[in-house]
């Protein structure tokens, strides 16, 4: 990839290789731990592109406790594939059909399932989103990825990348690379949100394009909403994106200048996509391919000497069916 | 004292049970919330709570979700509600509470709302998704208004939380009787009588019990452990039933009168 695109020499973050697909199980294993100390014997979660549920059941499996998973119903069908994972590993998935049918009513349907079953459950949110401590929690079981991430390029070219690269649904997997680096005045970060159809209201899930600020499901952050403060439907090709609101986190990096945030269209996304299967061999995430695309454009930018780390936040077995679809690949 | 203190000061004066009949605003629009108000006061409903319309009503189950999404459908806004109170109050004192998601009053202008809210004859305010920890400005802001933010207390609730609430707490404590959303259920809570004593012994605020009462009979029931009840889905579900019917204002009625009259008699 980096000799096709000509200019910044490019390394991806490669969680696509962790047990699962995705960089959603270092969250889970540390919070199923905290709910095993905690006594609680039920376990609850959301998911959008089904790479958090499946992660989830996982570990639920793994230590014998009862697991349910809130999945909005168009995304149980466009990620067909994670349902029938998580139903392996012994979840139960239960489709959430109100409003959008996406992850946010996924998110509302585990808070209601909480509040009902807080003596014996614990909900694994997926994403360094919530009321706090969740979105320190997940940052910090995510911070991993950014650790490595410097060690290995420190061992690997003696110095530090001069830009960060990941995208941003709720925001786990980007501030997960991009904590460690927050002091290191030289690297700069770029945080890529959904920009689905182009960013006009209710076609795109980039709340630093079109949001602002607001409260909702426990947090006061960035978020898409209409002049009297309803919620706006969000779109986007990639499930795990399409999220009217994002990490707070995030939102005071981006209020205090220290990461840039854009976006990628579906359109963007998708090639990237192909690209990097093409390029590498390497079949992503829809996710993880709105990074890849925001790589494509600014690799060729940069001169040669510069380096890029962009994180492959997860493996794209789950939208081979979509991607199939979209590009008419099925004959 | 406003109207919610000075309803409870009355029922407690004449040693009576309060009736709080909750109803989602807009639903099916702002006129029929406008009668239904004035009908329930002639009923014997003594506070009426108003949800405000939100895309996102996370502490609420599924009959008041579907009333949240029939008032956005009929296009009720924060604006419009407070323009139906300042009408209801043309005719009717009964003490009314606000319900309502933090956004809607964030992106309003909390000060704003609040002091809009007053002036429209609102009493109260009782906001689902702000916990007590975060509400020192608001807190504030329904002082100088002259307002009762009215907090939840849940049985799950700490001794300390309780504590830090009643201080916060102004009108009533709404006592959530048991864990969960809102909803109607077949049986009451057997918690309940250990939660509201411990609550009384910290303070002198009148205890309104809510969620899950779906009956005359429950209603009787859990009336013995509180100052008062409260009643949403289960009238909700009514007005859901009736629609835009002839018959919505009288049946619903109907029903909070035969709740008001089964806490009433004792």
């Amino acid at each position: 990839m980096t000799k096709a695109l000509g200019g910044a020499k490019i390394y991806l973050k490669r969680e696509d290789l962790l047990h699962t697909g995705a960089h959603k199980i270092n969250n889970s294993m540390g919070q199923i731990l905290l709910a095993k100390r905690m006594g609680k014997t039920r376990i609850i979660a959301e998911t959008g592109a089904g790479q958090h549920g499946v992660a989830t059941a996982t570990v639920a499996a793994m230590f014998g406790m009862e697991c349910v998973i809130y999945m909005g119903e168009v995304d149980c069908d466009r990620q067909a594939l994670n349902v029938f994972r998580m139903r392996m590993l012994g979840a139960e998935v239960r489709p959430v059909k109100a409003g959008q049918r996406t992850l946010k009513e996924a998110v509302n349907e585990a808070m209601r399932d909480w509040v009902t079953n807080v003596r014996n459950t614990h909900y694994i949110l997926g994403t360094a989103y919530g009321a706090h401590p969740y979105p320190v929690m997940v940052r910090n079981f995510q911070r991993i990825i950014g650790d490595e991430a410097r060690e290995q390029i420190l061992q690997k070219e003696s110095r530090l990348p001069d830009l960060l690269v990941a995208c941003v649904g709720g925001g786990s997997n980007s501030i997960g690379l991009f904590y460690p680096f927050l002091q290191d005045k030289d690297v700069k970060m770029l945080g890529v949100e959904a920009g689905g159809e182009g960013i006009l209201p209710e076609k795109h899930a980039a709340r630093f394009q079109g949001g602002s600020l607001g409260v909702l499901q426990g947090t006061r952050s960035y978020i898409l909403q209409d002049e009297h403060g309803q919620i706006q439907l969000t779109h986007s090709v990639s499930a795990g994106l399409d999220y009217a609101a994002v990490g707070p986190e995030h939102a005071w990096l981006k209020d205090h200048d220290r990461v840039e945030y854009g976006y990628a269209t579906d359109e963007k996304a998708l090639e990237a996509f192909m690209k990097l299967a093409r390029l590498e061999g390497i079949i992503p995430a829809l996710e993880s391919s709105h990074a890849l695309a925001a790589v494509i454009e600014r690799a060729p930018q940069m001169s040669a000497d510069k380096m890029i780390i962009a994180n492959l936040s997860g493996r794209g077995d789950k939208d081979v069916q979509q991607v199939a679809d979209r590009l008419n690949m099925n004959a | 004292m406003n109207r919610i203190e000075q309803r409870f000061a009355d029922l407690k004066s004449q040693g009576k049970k309060g009736l709080v009949v909750y109803i989602g605003a807009g639903d099916p629009d702002l006129e029929s919330t406008r009668q239904l108000a004035l009908a329930f006061d002639n009923a014997g409903a003594d506070v009426l709570e108003l949800g405000i319309p939100f895309s996102d009503p996370l502490a609420d189950g599924l009959v008041n979700q579907l009333a949240a999404q029939r008032g956005l459908d009929s296009g009720t806004t924060p604006g419009g509600v407070l323009e139906t109170v300042k009408s209801i109050r043309k005719e009717s004192e009964i003490p009314i509470v606000f319900f309502v998601y933090y956004n809607l009053l964030h992106r309003y202008g909390l000060k704003r709302f609040i002091q809009e809210s007053a002036d429209a004859g609102a009493d109260g305010i009782l906001i689902l998704d702000l916990p007590p920890e975060e509400s020192e400005d608001y807190s504030q802001l329904m002082q100088n208004a002259g307002l009762c933010p009215v907090f939840l207390i849940a049985p799950t609730t700490p001794d300390a939380r309780i504590q830090s609430i009643v201080e916060h707490g102004k009108g009533f404590i709404y006592y959530v009787s048991r864990e969960g959303v809102t909803g109607m259920q077949s049986s009451i809570s057997s918690t309940i009588s250990e939660m509201t004593g411990t609550i009384r012994q910290r303070t002198q605020l009148p205890i309104a019990i809510g969620f899950g009462i779906s009956n005359p009979e429950q209603a009787r029931q859990v009336a013995e452990y509180g100052d008062a009840i409260i009643v949403g889905s289960a009238v909700v579900n009514k007005i859901a039933e009736e629609g835009k019917s002839d018959t919505l204002v009288s049946h619903v009625s109907e029903f909070v009168g035969s709740l008001s009259n089964a806490i009433k008699k004792f």
